[in-house]
């Protein structure tokens, strides 16, 4: 068999075996698909505390297993998706979004690559405005300079153009 | 006329010399910011609950220990330590000590006992000493999740009216007793 071929069952392996690997596990889905979709929604936008780069959706840490329940368990009460967020970040603070809100104390992480970039961009038009233009055609020669040219070219004649 | 060779020197080119010290400035702003923040332990989370009244919680008692439980009616009064803790957490037993040395200093230690087997917890208990005045039991660990705790142990201190005043990771250290828990108690009996 060749090693494409190998490659390719490979790779067709792991489609099918990876969305089955994330953390959730079937025991603590909901039996309604909808509710699911929306916890399965959130909890990829929950930051699991103990791994910190991962989302509760993909961490296996214990912790992670507890907010998933809480989330599921706060849908099938009725909350909304924005009252689950707000109840976590009451206990773990803005940390626990994997997306930091937009407010007072984050605009400027959210601006700032904007005023960086318009930063830079007034610089860079001024610089460009301010260096002269391309040099200006040569000014005819006076009939006084002509004269003294040729007279130099004459005293030469290697200076002749060819 | 003659072409002229030489640019003429732009007025005021002295004046702005300092804009090319700017980006050196900038670059020290910046550096000073990272090494700063290359100091901080990203382990560590601030906990919003500074300030805030404790989460509500009612917590049954652990079996065989007494039958008083811990509830959040139980803070309040006098600053106190609430201590987050498990038979199965390694850091525990090393923190262990210290929170004896503050019993006997005569500071009240509630403890949140996190996730844990009533036995395990009490054998724990047996082996290390037991510094603690109410204990809780938290076998789902949802009351620890209130608290905003993301691992054992953690320690609270919580002041007369109730209020999270501070918060610390991980096992407390001596250290830890001199820098912050007994200066801030003392403030806080005052």
């Amino acid at each position: 068999m060749s090693s494409f071929l190998l490659g390719a069952m490979f790779v067709a392996g792991m489609l099918v075996i990876g969305p089955v690997c994330a953390a959730t596990s079937p025991d603590e889905m909901l039996p309604d698909p909808a509710l699911e979709a929306r916890a399965r929604a959130l909890g990829k936008e929950l930051r699991c505390l103990v791994c910190q780069n991962q989302s509760i959706d993909d961490s296996d840490a214990p912790l992670a297993k507890d907010l998933r329940r809480i989330v599921r368990e706060r849908l099938v009460a009725g909350d909304s998706d924005a009252a689950i967020k707000r109840h976590l970040v009451e206990r773990y603070g803005d940390f626990v979004l994997l997306e930091p809100p937009f407010k007072p104390a984050t605009w400027l992480l959210w601006l700032g690559p904007f005023l960086v970039l318009a930063a830079g961009s007034i610089l860079v038009v001024a610089f460009l405005r301010r260096r002269p233009g391309a040099p200006a055609e040569p000014e005819e020669l006076a009939p006084a300079e002509r004269q003294q040219l040729d007279a130099l070219l004459a005293a030469d004649p290697r200076d002749r153009p060819a | 006329m003659k072409a002229q060779l030489e640019r003429p020197a732009t007025p005021g080119s002295n004046r702005r010399g300092w804009l090319y010290l700017l980006p050196v400035l900038l670059f020290a702003a910046v550096g000073v910011f990272l090494a700063l923040g290359l100091g901080r332990d990203p382990q560590t989370l601030p906990s919003v609950l500074i300030d805030k009244p404790a989460p509500a919680f009612a917590l049954p008692p652990l079996p065989g220990r007494d039958e008083r439980g811990f509830s959040s009616a139980d803070l309040g009064g006098r600053p106190m330590l609430v201590n987050i803790f498990a038979s199965w957490c390694v850091p525990c037993r090393i923190e262990h000590p210290v929170l004896d040395q503050l019993a006997r200093e005569g500071v009240t230690i509630h403890a949140i006992n996190y996730k844990d087997a009533p036995e395990d917890a009490l054998a724990f208990l047996r082996a290390l000493g037991d510094p603690f005045d109410r204990i809780g039991a938290d076998r789902q660990g949802r009351a620890a999740i209130d608290w905003g705790v993301y691992g054992v142990p953690e320690t609270f201190v919580v002041d007369r009216g109730g209020r999270i005043r501070y918060r610390h990771v991980g096992p407390l250290q001596p250290r830890d007793l001199e820098r912050t828990i007994r200066p801030l108690l003392a403030e806080l009996a005052r």
